[in-house]
């Protein structure tokens, strides 16, 4: 297995292998434009599959790097959606700032709600995150005349991005748009992922015992990632709002938080790209299944979500890694 | 002189079980203390109840002159306050390497860096490393915790301790489960730690606490039954009864 003739790599460029780019990814985020250039009639699919699988990579952060499981996270999508929206009926349509407004505001109630969320485990954790989604959705249910209640929020408009490039009916600009703005919160989860507090968070996964016995601050660790993954959420639900000009309170049922974390869990916990590839079959297999068979398309999710946690451990990302390591080793 | 480690009146009880009764020593600075008695005395409790991962019913902890009686776990360990586990408590899917460097940059506080990279952290990738090879775990510290053999989890479980600078470190049989054989060399390892370090270390094996303890407690029934140099604690009737007698050689 390891050979003993080639001297072990210095400590410090080990770990830096570890966070290199591989071609693989490389691929994968050029494969990310095809639609443009292959399936124009996707277009709007594909920027759907985008936002939910950033949303679903911030549920990650949490679930897959620091052990927290959440059932509430379609709150902070939500929220985010909801902030930018009610931001644009107000008057203020500016696409970029909107992201911004729309995390901020869900970043600010993760907060919060992060002082609640780090005092548990286990099942009171999944309870309290559900509870929490209940409550938001119920008070956005509330106060209709904020956000339009069961009828939607209406008379959202983005403006120009950039003031420049209009957002087309063919929803050209929008794919473009969402695809920059997801890969940057790629990069910045990637960045995370590499850094001394991601590796504090896989600690805290692996073994939070053990890491109050390191002298760690596991509630300050998990509190500051809840709040990134809730603005990330948040983010992803402005990039809908903006996209879509419209907000509706599906955008933080418990369904939403449901299916994303059945996403990420067909993707892969833990693996950077899960809930972005989870997202993609997730979604795509609805889009082709409910064509066919719209009732009964979720017998298939579910089948598919036995399959893949009794035999996929990882998820398929996790499986693909795994696959990718065997024809290496083969190849050489 | 100040006492590295000073326990005064610990009480514990589970339910209607006294764990720790009135329990009070003193640990000088760079002591090698053994800490002994049958199973299930109460010697992990004791230690848990140090370190605050069990809250005493009773009683109060000076650390170096400083009152930690109330301090939460965590903060114990930065104040200089180190422990390592009976049984293996490690992180399975980092690989040593990663967790001690986590240790270290969890003393350093770089751990709330979220932008920049970890290999970048080169002082504490490099300490990291040094502990890892004075521990003989350098060949091995590249690949996952969980793969490692079980002599090699018991040693990372030193090197997560000693990553967090300890002044005072406490060993919960750290040759559990070690071949006799080996169990030797491991405590070599331990004995060749800094003077400095004040040690409490627990274990049943009476050659090995002969060999490296300067001071032995012994501990029965939630008890400190009495305390002393090694020859005062072979001599001594009453633990050749208790102790000697019936688990010392079992
Ligand atoms: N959380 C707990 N709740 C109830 N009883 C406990 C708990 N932890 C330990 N005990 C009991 O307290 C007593 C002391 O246990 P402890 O683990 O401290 O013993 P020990 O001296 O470390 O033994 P060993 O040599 O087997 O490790 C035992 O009787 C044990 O069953
Ligand atoms: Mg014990």
């Amino acid at each position: 297995m390891s050979d003993a003739s080639v001297p072990a790599k210095p400590p410090a460029e080990f770990l830096a292998d570890g966070a290199r780019w591989r071609w693989a990814e490389i691929a994968f985020w050029l494969a990310a434009t095809l639609p443009y250039f292959v399936a124009q009639d996707y277009l709007q699919l594909a920027g759907q599959v985008l936002i939910t699988g950033l949303f679903a990579m911030s549920l990650d952060l949490i679930l897959g790097y620091a052990g927290v499981v959440s059932l509430g996270h379609a709150a902070f999508f939500g929220l985010g959606a909801y902030a930018c929206g009610v931001a644009s009926k107000w008057g203020w349509g500016e696409p970029i700032t909107g992201l911004l407004i729309g995390g901020a505001f869900a970043g600010i109630v993760g907060y919060g709600a992060s002082f609640i969320v780090s005092r548990f485990k286990g099942l009171a954790l999944i309870m309290i995150t559900l509870g929490l989604n209940q409550l938001v959705a119920e008070a956005a249910n509330s106060a209709h005349g904020l956000t339009g209640g069961a009828d939607g929020l209406q008379g959202v408009h983005t403006w120009d991005l950039l003031g420049y490039f209009h957002f087309d009916l063919y929803g050209v600009t929008a794919f473009w748009y969402i695809l920059a703005v997801v890969f940057a919160c790629f990069l910045l989860t990637r960045r995370m992922v590499h850094s001394p507090f991601g590796l504090a968070l896989r600690g805290i996964r692996e073994n939070s015992t053990r890491m109050v016995a390191i002298g760690a601050a596991n509630r300050a660790h998990i509190r500051k990632a809840f709040v990134i993954a809730a603005f990330m959420a948040g983010v992803a639900g402005a990039l809908l709002t903006e996209t879509t000009e419209t907000v509706s309170l599906e955008t933080l049922s418990f369904q939403r938080s449901a299916d994303v974390l059945v996403m990420l869990i067909l993707g892969g916990v833990g693996q950077l790209y899960g809930g972005v590839v989870g997202a993609a079959i997730y979604m795509v297999a609805r889009d082709r299944f409910s064509d066919v068979n719209p009732q009964y398309w979720y017998f298939w999710i579910g089948l598919l979500l036995i399959a893949v946690v009794v035999f996929l451990p990882n998820g398929i990302v996790g499986g693909l890694k795994k696959l990718g390591g065997y024809l290496g080793r083969a190849g050489r | 002189m100040t006492a590295a480690l000073l326990a005064k009146g610990l009480d514990k009880r589970f339910g209607s079980l006294v764990v720790a009764g009135g329990i009070s020593f003193e640990l000088p600075v760079g002591e090698r203390c053994a800490l002994i008695g049958p199973n299930g005395a109460g010697k992990t409790t004791l230690i848990n109840l140090l370190t605050g991962m069990l809250t005493p019913d009773a009683g109060e902890i000076v650390l170096n002159g400083e009152d930690i009686s109330r301090a939460p776990p965590a903060r114990r360990v930065r104040k200089g306050l180190a422990r390592t586990f009976q049984i293996n408590s490690l992180f399975p899917k980092l690989n040593p390497l990663e967790a001690t460097t986590l240790a270290v940059c969890e003393r350093r506080g770089e751990t709330g860096d979220f932008l920049g990279r970890l290999a970048a952290r080169r002082d504490a990738v490099d300490e990291a490393y040094d502990i890892l090879k004075s521990l003989r775990l350098d060949g091995v510290c590249r690949r996952e915790t969980r793969e490692l053999a079980y002599g090699q989890q018991r040693l990372l479980e030193i090197a997560l301790a000693l990553a967090t600078q300890p002044k005072v470190l406490l060993l919960d049989e750290p040759a559990a489960g070690v071949p006799k054989e080996d169990s030797g060399e491991l405590f070599q390892v331990i004995d060749g730690l800094s003077r400095q370090l004040t040690l409490l270390f627990i274990e049943h094996d009476m050659d090995v606490v002969f060999r490296f303890a300067s001071r032995i407690l012994v501990m029965v029934g939630g008890r400190l039954l009495l305390e002393g140099t090694p020859a005062e604690i072979a001599n001594d009737a009453r633990v050749r009864e208790v102790y000697l007698g019936s688990a010392g050689h079992g």
